[in-house]
Protein backbone atom coordinates (compact mmCIF):
# COMPACT_ATOMS: atom_id res chain seq x y z
CA UNK A 1 0.00 0.00 0.00
CA UNK A 2 3.00 2.37 0.60
CA UNK A 3 6.26 2.24 -0.91
CA UNK A 4 9.28 4.87 0.38
CA UNK A 5 12.38 4.36 -1.31
CA UNK A 6 15.52 5.95 -0.80
CA UNK A 7 13.62 9.34 0.50
CA UNK A 8 15.76 11.65 1.21
CA UNK A 9 14.81 15.26 2.53
CA UNK A 10 17.03 18.37 2.98
CA UNK A 11 16.08 21.81 4.42
CA UNK A 12 18.95 23.45 3.66
CA UNK A 13 22.34 22.33 4.88
CA UNK A 14 20.46 19.89 7.46
CA UNK A 15 19.13 16.81 6.50
CA UNK A 16 16.05 15.91 8.25
CA UNK A 17 15.54 12.39 6.10
CA UNK A 18 18.31 10.18 5.15
CA UNK A 19 17.78 7.59 2.75
CA UNK A 20 14.75 5.70 4.10
CA UNK A 21 13.09 2.73 2.78
CA UNK A 22 9.98 0.46 4.30
CA UNK A 23 6.91 -0.49 2.64
CA UNK A 24 3.41 -0.76 4.81
CA UNK A 25 0.70 -3.81 3.67
CA UNK A 26 -2.64 -3.40 3.35
CA UNK A 27 -4.47 -3.40 6.63
CA UNK A 28 -1.14 -3.10 8.59
CA UNK A 29 -0.64 -1.00 11.10
CA UNK A 30 2.84 0.83 11.07
CA UNK A 31 4.37 2.08 13.93
CA UNK A 32 7.06 5.16 13.54
CA UNK A 33 9.34 5.46 16.47
CA UNK A 34 12.20 7.95 16.92
CA UNK A 35 13.13 10.65 19.40
CA UNK A 36 11.68 14.44 18.71
CA UNK A 37 13.90 15.38 15.24
CA UNK A 38 14.47 12.13 14.03
CA UNK A 39 12.38 12.73 10.85
CA UNK A 40 9.30 11.21 11.32
CA UNK A 41 7.07 14.07 10.78
CA UNK A 42 8.40 15.23 7.85
CA UNK A 43 8.53 11.76 6.35
CA UNK A 44 4.61 11.67 7.42
CA UNK A 45 4.52 14.92 5.14
CA UNK A 46 6.19 14.24 2.20
CA UNK A 47 3.81 10.40 2.22
CA UNK A 48 0.90 13.23 2.86
CA UNK A 49 2.30 15.43 0.21
CA UNK A 50 2.40 18.26 2.02
CA UNK A 51 5.98 18.36 0.92
CA UNK A 52 8.34 16.90 -1.78
CA UNK A 53 10.60 15.05 -1.29
CA UNK A 54 14.74 15.98 -2.03
CA UNK A 55 15.48 12.63 -3.59
CA UNK A 56 13.44 8.85 -3.66
CA UNK A 57 9.94 8.03 -4.13
CA UNK A 58 7.44 7.69 -2.20
CA UNK A 59 3.94 5.97 -3.70
CA UNK A 60 1.10 5.48 -2.01
CA UNK A 61 -1.85 2.67 -3.29
CA UNK A 62 0.56 3.10 -6.38
CA UNK A 63 0.31 6.70 -6.98
CA UNK A 64 3.78 8.56 -6.75
CA UNK A 65 3.49 11.56 -4.66
CA UNK A 66 5.01 13.88 -7.28
CA UNK A 67 3.66 12.75 -10.21
CA UNK A 68 -0.17 12.60 -8.71
CA UNK A 69 -0.69 14.20 -5.58
CA UNK A 70 -4.44 14.46 -6.26
CA UNK A 71 -4.48 10.63 -6.07
CA UNK A 72 -2.61 10.45 -3.33
CA UNK A 73 -4.51 12.77 -1.15
CA UNK A 74 -7.92 11.21 -1.85
CA UNK A 75 -6.77 8.09 -0.47
CA UNK A 76 -4.80 9.48 2.44
CA UNK A 77 -6.16 10.96 5.62
CA UNK A 78 -3.94 12.80 7.72
CA UNK A 79 -3.86 14.05 11.56
CA UNK A 80 -0.71 16.44 11.88
CA UNK A 81 0.95 16.77 15.37
CA UNK A 82 -1.58 19.43 16.47
CA UNK A 83 -4.50 18.43 14.67
CA UNK A 84 -5.59 21.36 11.86
CA UNK A 85 -8.67 23.05 13.17
CA UNK A 86 -10.66 26.51 13.11
CA UNK A 87 -11.38 27.12 16.12
CA UNK A 88 -14.42 29.47 15.63
CA UNK A 89 -16.40 26.51 13.89
CA UNK A 90 -18.52 24.11 15.36
CA UNK A 91 -17.49 20.26 14.95
CA UNK A 92 -20.41 20.41 12.44
CA UNK A 93 -19.32 22.67 10.47
CA UNK A 94 -15.90 22.29 10.46
CA UNK A 95 -16.63 18.05 9.76
CA UNK A 96 -19.02 19.22 6.65
CA UNK A 97 -16.29 21.57 5.59
CA UNK A 98 -13.62 18.71 5.41
CA UNK A 99 -16.27 16.36 3.96
CA UNK A 100 -16.08 19.16 0.85
CA UNK A 101 -13.14 19.73 0.45
CA UNK A 102 -12.15 15.87 0.52
CA UNK A 103 -14.74 15.36 -2.36
CA UNK A 104 -17.46 13.23 -0.34
CA UNK A 105 -20.32 13.00 -2.33
CA UNK A 106 -23.37 15.82 -1.02
CA UNK A 107 -25.45 12.47 -0.80
CA UNK A 108 -23.70 10.76 1.56
CA UNK A 109 -21.99 13.34 3.57
CA UNK A 110 -24.33 13.26 5.87
CA UNK A 111 -24.15 10.04 6.82
CA UNK A 112 -20.04 9.76 6.23
CA UNK A 113 -19.81 13.06 9.22
CA UNK A 114 -22.54 10.86 11.47
CA UNK A 115 -20.22 7.74 10.73
CA UNK A 116 -17.25 9.37 11.81
CA UNK A 117 -18.72 11.19 14.61
CA UNK A 118 -19.85 8.04 16.07
CA UNK A 119 -16.55 6.24 15.85
CA UNK A 120 -14.45 9.36 17.22
CA UNK A 121 -17.69 9.44 20.04
CA UNK A 122 -17.41 13.43 19.76
CA UNK A 123 -21.31 13.20 19.51
CA UNK A 124 -21.91 15.54 22.66
CA UNK A 125 -19.63 18.45 21.36
CA UNK A 126 -20.93 18.13 17.94
CA UNK A 127 -22.59 22.09 18.00
CA UNK A 128 -19.53 23.19 19.88
CA UNK A 129 -17.23 25.41 18.90
CA UNK A 130 -13.64 23.93 18.90
CA UNK A 131 -12.28 26.57 20.57
CA UNK A 132 -13.85 25.91 23.22
CA UNK A 133 -13.42 21.61 23.27
CA UNK A 134 -10.53 20.31 25.39
CA UNK A 135 -7.46 18.77 23.46
CA UNK A 136 -8.67 15.10 23.86
CA UNK A 137 -12.00 16.44 22.25
CA UNK A 138 -9.97 18.03 19.66
CA UNK A 139 -7.38 15.36 19.07
CA UNK A 140 -10.78 13.33 18.42
CA UNK A 141 -12.26 16.11 16.35
CA UNK A 142 -8.68 15.66 14.27
CA UNK A 143 -9.03 12.02 13.75
CA UNK A 144 -12.70 12.40 12.72
CA UNK A 145 -11.46 14.47 10.11
CA UNK A 146 -9.19 11.75 8.82
CA UNK A 147 -11.52 9.33 8.53
CA UNK A 148 -14.10 11.28 7.41
CA UNK A 149 -13.66 10.22 3.39
CA UNK A 150 -13.19 6.44 4.52
CA UNK A 151 -9.37 6.89 2.93
CA UNK A 152 -7.17 3.97 2.57
CA UNK A 153 -4.19 4.89 4.51
CA UNK A 154 -4.10 6.46 7.78
CA UNK A 155 -1.01 8.51 8.71
CA UNK A 156 -1.52 9.55 12.04
CA UNK A 157 1.33 11.93 13.65
CA UNK A 158 1.51 11.29 17.85
CA UNK A 159 -2.11 10.64 17.63
CA UNK A 160 -2.31 10.19 21.51
CA UNK A 161 0.57 13.43 22.55
CA UNK A 162 -1.42 15.28 25.52
CA UNK A 163 -3.97 13.45 26.30
CA UNK A 164 -4.78 12.02 29.32
CA UNK A 165 -4.75 8.29 30.83
CA UNK A 166 -7.84 7.37 29.72
CA UNK A 167 -7.90 8.87 26.72
CA UNK A 168 -4.59 7.49 25.49
CA UNK A 169 -6.25 4.17 25.68
CA UNK A 170 -9.51 5.11 23.83
CA UNK A 171 -7.61 6.23 21.15
CA UNK A 172 -5.28 2.99 21.07
CA UNK A 173 -8.47 0.92 21.24
CA UNK A 174 -9.75 3.35 18.08
CA UNK A 175 -6.65 2.72 16.00
CA UNK A 176 -6.46 -0.71 16.69
CA UNK A 177 -10.48 -1.16 15.26
CA UNK A 178 -9.44 0.95 12.25
CA UNK A 179 -6.67 -1.55 11.23
CA UNK A 180 -6.85 -4.00 8.70
CA UNK A 181 -9.47 -2.00 7.39
CA UNK A 182 -7.67 1.14 6.59
CA UNK A 183 -3.24 0.66 6.25
CA UNK A 184 -1.82 2.84 9.36
CA UNK A 185 1.41 4.69 9.79
CA UNK A 186 1.27 6.04 13.25
CA UNK A 187 4.59 7.90 14.60
CA UNK A 188 5.25 8.17 18.39
CA UNK A 189 7.56 8.48 20.73
CA UNK A 190 5.28 6.59 23.23
CA UNK A 191 7.48 2.97 23.36
CA UNK A 192 4.22 0.77 24.92
CA UNK A 193 2.31 2.28 22.54
CA UNK A 194 4.37 0.75 19.67
CA UNK A 195 3.72 -2.72 21.28
CA UNK A 196 0.35 -2.52 21.89
CA UNK A 197 -1.23 -1.33 18.64
CA UNK A 198 1.36 -1.86 15.92
CA UNK A 199 1.66 -5.13 14.19
CA UNK A 200 5.74 -4.06 12.79
CA UNK A 201 7.77 -0.85 13.62
CA UNK A 202 10.39 1.24 12.05
CA UNK A 203 12.74 2.79 14.23
CA UNK A 204 14.18 6.19 13.23
CA UNK A 205 16.77 8.34 14.29
CA UNK A 206 18.73 11.07 13.12
CA UNK A 207 16.70 10.63 9.44
CA UNK A 208 18.14 7.36 8.92
CA UNK A 209 15.86 3.92 9.96
CA UNK A 210 17.95 1.92 12.43
CA UNK A 211 15.89 -1.18 12.77
CA UNK A 212 12.84 -2.76 11.55
CA UNK A 213 10.65 -5.69 12.50
CA UNK A 214 7.63 -6.81 14.74
CA UNK A 215 7.58 -5.36 18.12
CA UNK A 216 8.38 -9.07 19.30
CA UNK A 217 10.99 -9.40 16.65
CA UNK A 218 12.92 -6.82 17.45
CA UNK A 219 12.60 -7.80 21.30
CA UNK A 220 14.27 -11.10 20.58
CA UNK A 221 16.39 -10.43 17.91
CA UNK A 222 18.17 -7.73 19.37
CA UNK A 223 18.45 -10.25 22.70
CA UNK A 224 19.31 -13.15 20.89
CA UNK A 225 17.56 -15.93 22.01
CA UNK A 226 20.14 -15.05 25.10
CA UNK A 227 18.70 -13.84 28.09
CA UNK A 228 17.60 -15.80 31.05
CA UNK A 229 16.50 -15.61 34.46
CA UNK A 230 17.23 -18.47 36.28
CA UNK A 231 15.77 -19.02 39.97
CA UNK A 232 17.39 -21.64 42.24
CA UNK A 233 17.37 -22.63 45.88
CA UNK A 234 20.72 -23.51 47.30
CA UNK A 235 24.09 -22.08 47.30
CA UNK A 236 24.60 -19.14 44.37
CA UNK A 237 28.22 -20.37 43.63
CA UNK A 238 27.51 -23.83 43.27
CA UNK A 239 24.31 -22.52 41.50
CA UNK A 240 26.79 -20.50 39.23
CA UNK A 241 28.91 -22.79 38.66
CA UNK A 242 26.48 -25.39 37.56
CA UNK A 243 24.88 -23.54 34.69
CA UNK A 244 29.13 -22.25 33.41
CA UNK A 245 29.12 -25.83 32.84
CA UNK A 246 26.35 -25.99 30.05
CA UNK A 247 27.80 -25.51 26.07
CA UNK A 248 26.55 -22.49 24.91
CA UNK A 249 26.15 -20.09 27.98
CA UNK A 250 28.19 -17.17 28.06
CA UNK A 251 28.32 -15.19 31.18
CA UNK A 252 26.22 -16.16 34.23
CA UNK A 253 25.57 -13.31 37.14
CA UNK A 254 24.88 -14.81 40.57
CA UNK A 255 22.42 -12.24 42.89
CA UNK A 256 21.39 -13.92 46.75
CA UNK A 257 17.73 -13.41 46.35
CA UNK A 258 17.09 -14.23 50.24
CA UNK A 259 19.47 -16.79 52.71
CA UNK A 260 17.97 -19.44 50.64
CA UNK A 261 17.49 -18.76 46.70
CA UNK A 262 19.51 -17.03 44.57
CA UNK A 263 18.85 -15.24 40.84
CA UNK A 264 20.85 -15.86 37.85
CA UNK A 265 21.14 -14.25 35.07
CA UNK A 266 22.43 -15.72 32.22
CA UNK A 267 23.65 -14.67 28.59
CA UNK A 268 23.41 -17.24 25.79
CA UNK A 269 24.86 -17.54 22.54
CA UNK A 270 22.36 -16.11 19.84
CA UNK A 271 19.92 -18.47 18.45
CA UNK A 272 20.42 -21.30 21.08
CA UNK A 273 18.45 -22.65 23.44
CA UNK A 274 19.75 -23.77 26.24
CA UNK A 275 16.81 -23.44 28.75
CA UNK A 276 16.57 -27.91 28.68
CA UNK A 277 20.42 -27.70 29.37
CA UNK A 278 20.43 -25.52 32.51
CA UNK A 279 17.49 -26.99 34.21
CA UNK A 280 19.19 -30.56 34.06
CA UNK A 281 22.79 -28.93 35.25
CA UNK A 282 21.12 -27.40 38.18
CA UNK A 283 18.63 -30.40 39.27
CA UNK A 284 21.48 -32.83 38.79
CA UNK A 285 23.82 -30.56 41.37
CA UNK A 286 21.11 -31.34 44.00
CA UNK A 287 19.59 -27.67 43.60
CA UNK A 288 16.12 -26.96 43.54
CA UNK A 289 14.83 -24.85 40.13
CA UNK A 290 12.13 -22.34 40.90
CA UNK A 291 11.73 -20.36 37.96
CA UNK A 292 13.45 -20.41 34.49
CA UNK A 293 12.21 -17.55 32.25
CA UNK A 294 13.52 -15.84 29.08
CA UNK A 295 13.89 -12.15 29.37
CA UNK A 296 13.18 -10.45 26.16
CA UNK A 297 14.49 -6.66 26.15
CA UNK A 298 11.66 -4.07 27.02
CA UNK A 299 10.89 -1.84 23.80
CA UNK A 300 11.95 1.19 25.94
CA UNK A 301 15.87 -0.55 26.22
CA UNK A 302 15.82 -1.32 22.65
CA UNK A 303 14.84 2.25 21.48
CA UNK A 304 17.43 3.68 24.08
CA UNK A 305 20.19 0.99 22.74
CA UNK A 306 19.73 1.77 18.68
CA UNK A 307 19.23 5.19 19.32
CA UNK A 308 21.96 6.41 21.68
CA UNK A 309 24.78 4.44 20.36
CA UNK A 310 25.98 4.92 16.84
CA UNK A 311 27.04 1.26 16.13
CA UNK A 312 23.95 0.24 17.03
CA UNK A 313 23.95 -3.17 15.11
CA UNK A 314 27.18 -4.53 15.78
CA UNK A 315 27.21 -3.99 19.81
CA UNK A 316 25.62 -6.17 22.78
CA UNK A 317 23.19 -4.44 24.62
CA UNK A 318 24.36 -2.70 27.52
CA UNK A 319 24.51 -4.71 30.83
CA UNK A 320 21.69 -4.30 33.02
CA UNK A 321 22.26 -2.29 35.91
CA UNK A 322 24.30 -3.42 38.51
CA UNK A 323 23.04 -5.97 40.89
CA UNK A 324 24.34 -6.40 44.95
CA UNK A 325 27.10 -9.60 45.72
CA UNK A 326 28.46 -10.37 41.99
CA UNK A 327 30.07 -13.46 40.61
CA UNK A 328 30.68 -13.01 37.05
CA UNK A 329 32.15 -15.75 35.31
CA UNK B 1 -17.32 20.24 -11.75
CA UNK B 2 -15.16 19.39 -8.89
CA UNK B 3 -12.75 22.76 -8.91
CA UNK B 4 -15.80 24.51 -8.44
CA UNK B 5 -17.31 22.60 -5.92
CA UNK B 6 -13.80 22.43 -4.12
CA UNK B 7 -13.74 26.58 -4.79
CA UNK B 8 -16.99 27.14 -3.28
CA UNK B 9 -16.21 25.12 -0.58
CA UNK B 10 -13.15 27.51 0.14
CA UNK B 11 -15.33 30.40 -0.21
CA UNK B 12 -18.19 28.96 2.03
CA UNK B 13 -15.66 28.63 4.62
CA UNK B 14 -14.38 32.18 4.53
CA UNK B 15 -17.27 33.64 4.44
CA UNK B 16 -18.59 31.59 7.49
CA UNK B 17 -15.14 33.19 8.99
CA UNK B 18 -16.33 36.92 8.19
CA UNK B 19 -19.39 36.73 9.35
CA UNK B 20 -18.24 34.07 11.96
CA UNK B 21 -16.59 37.20 13.59
CA UNK B 22 -16.71 41.05 13.85
CA UNK B 23 -14.95 41.23 10.35
CA UNK B 24 -17.98 41.54 7.99
CA UNK B 25 -20.19 43.42 9.98
CA UNK B 26 -17.20 45.98 10.50
CA UNK B 27 -16.56 46.03 7.37
CA UNK B 28 -19.92 46.52 6.04
CA UNK B 29 -20.68 49.19 8.41
CA UNK B 30 -17.61 51.55 7.86
CA UNK B 31 -17.98 51.19 4.58
CA UNK B 32 -21.79 52.00 4.36
CA UNK B 33 -21.18 55.03 6.97
CA UNK B 34 -18.74 56.74 5.41
CA UNK B 35 -20.83 55.98 1.83
CA UNK B 36 -23.57 57.70 3.99
CA UNK B 37 -21.55 60.64 4.66
CA UNK B 38 -19.38 61.61 1.76
CA UNK B 39 -22.81 61.32 -0.41
CA UNK B 40 -24.42 63.78 2.44
CA UNK B 41 -21.87 66.05 1.95
CA UNK B 42 -21.96 65.53 -2.13
CA UNK B 43 -25.59 66.05 -2.03
CA UNK B 44 -25.79 69.21 -0.05
CA UNK B 45 -23.06 71.10 -2.01
CA UNK B 46 -25.14 70.01 -5.14
CA UNK B 47 -27.88 71.58 -3.26
CA UNK B 48 -26.01 74.81 -2.89
CA UNK B 49 -24.39 74.93 -6.36
CA UNK B 50 -27.66 73.89 -8.11
CA UNK B 51 -29.24 77.25 -5.96
CA UNK B 52 -27.13 79.49 -7.10
CA UNK B 53 -27.23 78.00 -10.82
CA UNK B 54 -30.99 78.53 -10.92
CA UNK B 55 -30.18 82.02 -9.61
CA UNK B 56 -27.64 82.89 -12.19
CA UNK B 57 -30.69 80.98 -14.78
CA UNK B 58 -32.79 84.17 -14.06
CA UNK B 59 -30.00 86.26 -15.19
CA UNK B 60 -30.19 84.18 -18.46
CA UNK B 61 -28.66 80.75 -17.96
CA UNK B 62 -25.72 78.86 -16.01
CA UNK B 63 -24.10 75.50 -16.08
CA UNK B 64 -26.43 72.96 -16.51
CA UNK B 65 -25.85 70.59 -13.50
CA UNK B 66 -25.96 66.53 -13.54
CA UNK B 67 -26.29 64.51 -10.48
CA UNK B 68 -24.40 62.44 -12.05
CA UNK B 69 -21.15 64.70 -12.76
CA UNK B 70 -21.81 66.24 -8.81
CA UNK B 71 -22.99 63.80 -6.77
CA UNK B 72 -22.24 60.14 -7.68
CA UNK B 73 -19.13 60.62 -9.46
CA UNK B 74 -17.41 62.19 -5.76
CA UNK B 75 -19.07 59.70 -3.84
CA UNK B 76 -17.44 56.79 -5.82
CA UNK B 77 -14.05 58.42 -6.27
CA UNK B 78 -14.19 58.60 -2.36
CA UNK B 79 -15.23 55.41 -1.87
CA UNK B 80 -12.21 53.97 -3.78
CA UNK B 81 -10.56 55.63 -1.07
CA UNK B 82 -12.13 54.10 1.52
CA UNK B 83 -11.26 50.43 -0.85
CA UNK B 84 -7.94 51.40 0.34
CA UNK B 85 -8.17 51.23 3.79
CA UNK B 86 -10.86 48.23 4.19
CA UNK B 87 -9.41 46.43 1.57
CA UNK B 88 -6.19 44.74 3.95
CA UNK B 89 -8.68 44.70 6.06
CA UNK B 90 -10.59 41.54 4.12
CA UNK B 91 -7.69 39.90 2.94
CA UNK B 92 -4.68 40.39 5.53
CA UNK B 93 -5.75 37.04 7.32
CA UNK B 94 -7.33 34.49 4.54
CA UNK B 95 -3.55 32.88 4.41
CA UNK B 96 -1.45 34.21 7.15
CA UNK B 97 -3.91 32.97 9.91
CA UNK B 98 -3.92 29.15 7.59
CA UNK B 99 -0.21 29.08 8.66
CA UNK B 100 -0.35 30.18 12.10
CA UNK B 101 -3.11 28.05 12.79
CA UNK B 102 -1.07 24.86 10.87
CA UNK B 103 -5.15 24.38 9.01
CA UNK B 104 -2.65 25.29 5.73
CA UNK B 105 -1.29 21.82 6.19
CA UNK B 106 -5.51 20.40 6.17
CA UNK B 107 -5.86 22.45 3.03
CA UNK B 108 -2.47 21.22 1.00
CA UNK B 109 -3.07 17.53 2.02
CA UNK B 110 -6.88 17.35 0.95
CA UNK B 111 -7.58 16.57 -2.89
CA UNK B 112 -8.10 20.06 -4.11
CA UNK B 113 -5.52 21.94 -5.98
CA UNK B 114 -3.67 25.24 -4.56
CA UNK B 115 -5.47 27.36 -7.26
CA UNK B 116 -8.52 26.16 -5.99
CA UNK B 117 -7.99 27.52 -2.77
CA UNK B 118 -6.24 30.78 -3.81
CA UNK B 119 -9.33 31.00 -5.82
CA UNK B 120 -12.43 30.33 -3.41
CA UNK B 121 -9.81 32.91 -0.83
CA UNK B 122 -9.72 35.85 -3.38
CA UNK B 123 -13.77 35.13 -4.43
CA UNK B 124 -15.25 35.02 -0.78
CA UNK B 125 -13.18 38.37 -0.34
CA UNK B 126 -14.65 39.93 -3.48
CA UNK B 127 -18.17 38.67 -2.81
CA UNK B 128 -17.81 40.51 0.68
CA UNK B 129 -16.26 43.37 -1.16
CA UNK B 130 -19.16 43.36 -3.81
CA UNK B 131 -22.03 43.03 -1.01
CA UNK B 132 -20.29 45.99 0.52
CA UNK B 133 -20.36 48.39 -2.58
CA UNK B 134 -24.00 46.91 -2.78
CA UNK B 135 -25.27 47.93 0.53
CA UNK B 136 -23.80 51.28 -0.23
CA UNK B 137 -25.42 51.58 -3.45
CA UNK B 138 -28.95 51.86 -1.62
CA UNK B 139 -28.22 55.78 -0.83
CA UNK B 140 -28.39 56.42 -4.35
CA UNK B 141 -31.42 54.62 -4.54
CA UNK B 142 -32.85 57.75 -2.86
CA UNK B 143 -31.88 59.70 -5.67
CA UNK B 144 -34.25 57.42 -7.33
CA UNK B 145 -36.91 58.22 -5.19
CA UNK B 146 -37.18 61.65 -4.73
CA UNK B 147 -35.55 63.41 -8.00
CA UNK B 148 -38.09 64.72 -10.26
CA UNK B 149 -35.63 63.59 -12.88
CA UNK B 150 -33.83 60.82 -12.05
CA UNK B 151 -30.19 61.03 -12.88
CA UNK B 152 -28.63 58.22 -15.86
CA UNK B 153 -28.30 55.02 -14.70
CA UNK B 154 -25.78 54.12 -16.65
CA UNK B 155 -22.73 55.53 -14.88
CA UNK B 156 -24.05 54.61 -11.98
CA UNK B 157 -23.57 50.61 -12.88
CA UNK B 158 -19.96 51.68 -14.62
CA UNK B 159 -18.83 53.23 -11.50
CA UNK B 160 -20.14 50.39 -9.17
CA UNK B 161 -18.28 48.38 -11.96
CA UNK B 162 -15.13 50.22 -11.65
CA UNK B 163 -15.31 50.35 -7.86
CA UNK B 164 -15.54 46.68 -7.88
CA UNK B 165 -12.98 45.85 -10.21
CA UNK B 166 -10.31 48.48 -8.67
CA UNK B 167 -11.00 47.19 -5.29
CA UNK B 168 -10.39 43.32 -6.29
CA UNK B 169 -6.87 44.50 -7.76
CA UNK B 170 -5.94 45.14 -4.02
CA UNK B 171 -7.55 41.76 -2.80
CA UNK B 172 -6.12 39.98 -5.37
CA UNK B 173 -2.38 41.83 -4.53
CA UNK B 174 -3.51 41.08 -0.60
CA UNK B 175 -4.30 37.47 -1.24
CA UNK B 176 -0.45 37.58 -2.40
CA UNK B 177 1.23 39.16 0.71
CA UNK B 178 -1.24 37.15 3.05
CA UNK B 179 0.40 34.20 1.71
CA UNK B 180 4.39 35.88 2.73
CA UNK B 181 3.66 36.00 6.53
CA UNK B 182 2.13 34.32 9.16
CA UNK B 183 1.04 36.84 11.05
CA UNK B 184 -1.97 38.69 10.22
CA UNK B 185 -1.20 42.33 11.01
CA UNK B 186 2.52 41.88 9.19
CA UNK B 187 0.50 41.43 6.23
CA UNK B 188 -1.96 43.79 6.81
CA UNK B 189 0.55 46.53 6.85
CA UNK B 190 2.58 45.18 4.21
CA UNK B 191 -0.32 45.45 1.94
CA UNK B 192 -1.61 48.57 2.70
CA UNK B 193 1.60 50.03 1.65
CA UNK B 194 1.77 48.06 -0.99
CA UNK B 195 -2.04 49.59 -2.13
CA UNK B 196 -1.18 52.78 -1.42
CA UNK B 197 2.06 52.63 -3.76
CA UNK B 198 -0.10 51.25 -6.27
CA UNK B 199 -2.52 53.93 -6.05
CA UNK B 200 0.52 56.80 -5.96
CA UNK B 201 1.60 55.38 -9.19
CA UNK B 202 -1.98 57.26 -10.66
CA UNK B 203 -0.13 60.34 -9.47
CA UNK B 204 2.29 60.47 -12.43
CA UNK B 205 -0.21 61.04 -14.58
CA UNK B 206 0.99 64.24 -16.53
CA UNK B 207 0.88 64.92 -20.17
CA UNK B 208 4.10 66.68 -19.70
CA UNK B 209 5.60 63.68 -17.95
CA UNK B 210 8.40 61.47 -19.98
CA UNK B 211 7.38 58.15 -21.20
CA UNK B 212 8.74 56.36 -18.22
CA UNK B 213 6.61 58.18 -15.79
CA UNK B 214 3.18 57.98 -18.21
CA UNK B 215 4.47 54.27 -18.11
CA UNK B 216 4.05 54.04 -14.36
CA UNK B 217 0.82 56.58 -14.41
CA UNK B 218 -0.26 53.51 -16.64
CA UNK B 219 -0.20 51.33 -13.73
CA UNK B 220 -1.44 53.24 -11.13
CA UNK B 221 -4.78 51.73 -10.50
CA UNK B 222 -6.62 54.94 -9.80
CA UNK B 223 -5.74 56.02 -13.60
CA UNK B 224 -8.42 53.63 -15.11
CA UNK B 225 -11.39 54.63 -13.28
CA UNK B 226 -12.21 57.69 -14.36
CA UNK B 227 -13.74 57.14 -17.65
CA UNK B 228 -15.46 54.72 -16.09
CA UNK B 229 -16.67 56.27 -13.75
CA UNK B 230 -18.11 58.66 -15.92
CA UNK B 231 -19.88 56.04 -17.89
CA UNK B 232 -17.61 55.30 -20.60
CA UNK B 233 -16.27 51.02 -20.34
CA UNK B 234 -13.36 51.40 -22.38
CA UNK B 235 -12.18 47.59 -22.61
CA UNK B 236 -8.60 48.22 -22.24
CA UNK B 237 -9.57 49.98 -19.13
CA UNK B 238 -11.33 46.47 -18.17
CA UNK B 239 -8.38 44.20 -19.58
CA UNK B 240 -6.13 46.19 -17.48
CA UNK B 241 -7.98 45.45 -14.36
CA UNK B 242 -8.61 41.95 -15.75
CA UNK B 243 -4.71 41.42 -16.08
CA UNK B 244 -4.07 43.06 -13.05
CA UNK B 245 -5.85 40.82 -10.90
CA UNK B 246 -4.68 37.43 -13.01
CA UNK B 247 -1.01 38.79 -11.80
CA UNK B 248 -1.84 39.23 -8.41
CA UNK B 249 -3.42 36.32 -8.01
CA UNK B 250 -0.54 33.72 -10.34
CA UNK B 251 1.40 35.73 -7.52
CA UNK B 252 -0.09 34.42 -4.85
CA UNK B 253 -0.44 30.62 -6.10
CA UNK B 254 2.95 30.94 -7.07
CA UNK B 255 4.00 31.71 -3.41
CA UNK B 256 2.15 29.38 -1.80
CA UNK B 257 3.40 26.53 -3.74
CA UNK B 258 7.18 27.03 -3.49
CA UNK B 259 6.74 27.74 0.47
CA UNK B 260 5.99 24.01 0.02
CA UNK B 261 9.04 23.73 -2.16
CA UNK B 262 11.20 25.78 0.91
CA UNK B 263 9.32 24.98 3.54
Amino acid sequence: MIEVENLTKRYGRTTAVDGVSFRVQKGEILGFLGPNGAGKTTTMRILTCYLPPTEGTARVAGYDVLQSPLEVKRRVGYIPETPPLYPDMDVDGFLDFCAKIKGVPSASRKAKIDEAVEKTRIGDVRRKLIGQLSKGYRQRVGLAQAILANPDVLILDEPTAGLDPKQIIETRELIKSLGGGHTIVLSTHILPEVSMTCGRVVIINKGKVVAEDTPDNLTRRLRGAGALRVDVRGDAAAAAEAVRSVPGVLSVRARAESPETTTLEVEAEAGRDVRSAIARAVVSRGLDLLALQQVGMSLEEIFLHLTTSDTAHAEPPPPPPPASQEVTA
Amino acid sequence: MTALRNVWAIVEKEWRHYFGSPIAYVALMVWTLLFGIFFYFAFSLFLRQSMMAAQQMEFGGGPKMSLNEWLIRPVMHNMAVVALFLAPMLTMRLFAEEKRQGTIELLATAPITDLQIVLGKFLAAAGLYGLMILAGLLNLALIWYYAPTPPEWKPVLTGALALLLFGCCFIALGVFVSTLTRNQIVAGILSFCLFLGVWTLGWADDPSAGPVMRALAYLGVTTHMEDMVKGVVDLKDVVFYLSFIVFGLFLAHESVQSQRWRA
